[in-house]
C-alpha cells in the first residue's frame, strides 16, 4: 500500500503493483481541430486539436486547453475526419505563372500613354 | 515543466540514415537549413520521426507526472491565494500534457499507445519527479527552479524544426512565465520570513539541488548521432550548454537571498565565463531513472489508478460508430 505524502492519494489505498488492462484504440476518442478568434472582427485561427466524444465536449476541452488566458472570444471545433486538406507535395498548384500579369493590378500601366498624349497635344 | 529527453547512453548506435532516399533527404535538410518548419504529412527520415516522438512523448509524460509532487501541497497550501495559484499551476501542467500529446500524435503514435507506455514504465519522464515534495517549501523550489530549467529547455526547443511541437511550446512558454514568477515569489517570501521559514526553504533547496543539476541530463557524447539531431533541429542545444545557462541566470538570484547551495566547488570562472561545479552523481541519476527512486512506483501506480477509474466514463461517452484519424497539425 502506498503511504503517500499527498492525503488525496493516501486515502485511495493504492497498491504499487496495481496492474490494469492496456488502453485500447479510441479509449481517448477521436480528435477535433480547434479554431479560436482572439478578438471580434478577426479571423478564426487554427490552434491545435482536442480529443472528445462529441461536439459539446470538444468545445469544452477547446476552451480549457486553448482559451485559458483570456485571449479568445469565440471557438469553433471541427471533427478532424471532416477536414479535407491539400497536400504539401502539391504546393505548386498555388504558384502564379509570371505571364498571368493580366490578373494583377500591376499589369495595368497607363502613365506612359497619358504622358505621351499630353506631350503630343501640347505641341500642337 | 520538463528536462531534456533522456537518451540511454548505452543505446546501440543506429545507422541513422540507412535506407533513406538521398534526394528526399537532401530536400528535407535544405528545408530545415532555410529555417522552414516540417509539418506532419511531409516526408521525414525515420530517425527524425522516432526521436521526435520520444522527445515530445517524454515531455508530455513529464507534465502529467510533474503535477503529482506539486499537487501534494494543494490541500495544505498556506492561504487561499496560494491554494488558488497552485491549483491553476497544476491545471496548466496537465493542459501542457494535452497539447504535447496532441503534437506527438501528429507523428503517428496514438495517445492510447503513449499512455500505455507510460503506465507500464516503458517510456521515461523527467527524472526530478521521482523525488518527493516533502514540505511546502519543496513545492516552492520546484515551481521556481524546475520551471526555470524547463523554460530554458522549452524556449530552445520552440525554435526546433517540427512545426506542431514548436507551436505547442510557444503556448506553453507563455504560461510557464507565471509559474516562474509564482515560484520565485514563494521562495522569496520564505527566505525573507521567519527563521523557521528560512530554514525550511534552505533545507528544500539543499534537497533539490542534486536533482536540479541532473535536470538537463548528462554531458552529450560528441557523436555522429548528436551532430545529425542538431543539424535536423531536433536537439537545439547541448545538455551542458543549457545547464550553464541555468546556472548563470539563477545561482546569483539564489545567492542574493543569502541561501547556500550544497556544492563548495560551485563558482563562475571569470576567464572562461563558465560555471564550475562538482560533477553530479550520474550513477544515482541512472538508478532513479530506471525505477530506483523514492517515488517512481507511486507515480506510476497513481497514473494507473487514474486511468482505471476514468475508464468507464470514457467508455460511456464513446460513440462506437466513430473512427480515429490522425490529426492534421
Amino acid at each position: 500500500m502506498i503511504n503517500s505524502l499527498d492525503p488525496r492519494i493516501a486515502r485511495e489505498q493504492i497498491n504499487e503493483d496495481n496492474t490494469i488492462a492496456p488502453l485500447t484504440e479510441m479509449d481517448n476518442w477521436e480528435t477535433y481541430e480547434v479554431f479560436h478568434q482572439k478578438k471580434r472582427g478577426e479571423q478564426h485561427e487554427h490552434v491545435g486539436i482536442v480529443h472528445a466524444p462529441n461536439n459539446e465536449m470538444a468545445l469544452l476541452f477547446g476552451k480549457e486547453q486553448y482559451g485559458r488566458r483570456g485571449i479568445s472570444v469565440n471557438i469553433w471545433v471541427v471533427k478532424t475526419s471532416n477536414v479535407f486538406a491539400s497536400d504539401y507535395d502539391d504546393a505548386d498548384i498555388f504558384e502564379t505563372v509570371p505571364n498571368k500579369q493580366y490578373r494583377e493590378a500591376g499589369g495595368y500601366k497607363v502613365m506612359e500613354m497619358i504622358n505621351k498624349y499630353k506631350k503630343e497635344n501640347k505641341e500642337k | 515543466m520538463y528536462g531534456n529527453a533522456y537518451i540511454d547512453p548505452n543505446e546501440k548506435p543506429l545507422s541513422i540514415l540507412d535506407g533513406e532516399d538521398p534526394i528526399k533527404l537532401a530536400e528535407f535538410e535544405a528545408r530545415i537549413a532555410r529555417g522552414e518548419k516540417i509539418e506532419p504529412k511531409d516526408w521525414m527520415p525515420k530517425e527524425y520521426r522516432k526521436q521526435l516522438i520520444r522527445m515530445i512523448e517524454q515531455h508530455a509524460h513529464s507534465e502529467i507526472i510533474g503535477a503529482l509532487p506539486e499537487g501534494t501541497w494543494i490541500t495544505r497550501a498556506p492561504g487561499f491565494k496560494r491554494k488558488l495559484a497552485l491549483m491553476a499551476k497544476v491545471q496548466d501542467e496537465v493542459g501542457h500534457a494535452q497539447l504535447l500529446y496532441s503534437a506527438a500524435e501528429t507523428l503517428g503514435k496514438s495517445r492510447e499507445a503513449m499512455i500505455n507506455d507510460l503506465i507500464t514504465g516503458k517510456s521515461k519522464y523527467s527524472n526530478v519527479f521521482n523525488y518527493p515534495a516533502l514540505t511546502w517549501a519543496d513545492s516552492c523550489v520546484i515551481a521556481w527552479l524546475i520551471d526555470a530549467g524547463a523554460i530554458i529547455n522549452q524556449v530552445a526547443n520552440a525554435k526546433g524544426s517540427y512545426g506542431p511541437y514548436g507551436r505547442a511550446l510557444d503556448r506553453i512558454c507563455t504560461e510557464e512565465s507565471f509559474h516562474l514568477k509564482y515560484g520565485h515569489h514563494n521562495v522569496v517570501t520564505l527566505a525573507t520570513g521567519t527563521p523557521f521559514q528560512r530554514q525550511m526553504v534552505q533545507e528544500a533547496l539543499t534537497r533539490w539541488w542534486p536533482p536540479i543539476m541532473h535536470f538537463f541530463g548528462p554531458s552529450d557524447k560528441i557523436s555522429n548521432h548528436t551532430t545529425i539531431l542538431m543539424k535536423w533541429k531536433v536537439k537545439m542545444a547541448t545538455n551542458d550548454d543549457m545547464r550553464q545557462q541555468f546556472l548563470n541566470m539563477y545561482v546569483p538570484k539564489i545567492w542574493d537571498l543569502g541561501l547556500v547551495l550544497p556544492d563548495a566547488n560551485l563558482k563562475k570562472n571569470e576567464e572562461t565565463k563558465l560555471w564550475e561545479y562538482t560533477e553530479p552523481d550520474w550513477d544515482e541519476f541512472k538508478r532513479v531513472i530506471n525505477g530506483g527512486g523514492p517515488c517512481n512506483a507511486e507515480r506510476l501506480a497513481v497514473r494507473r489508478m487514474a486511468e482505471e477509474k476514468g475508464r468507464w466514463v470514457r467508455a460511456a461517452l464513446l460513440n462506437k460508430s466513430e473512427k480515429y484519424v490522425t490529426p492534421l497539425a
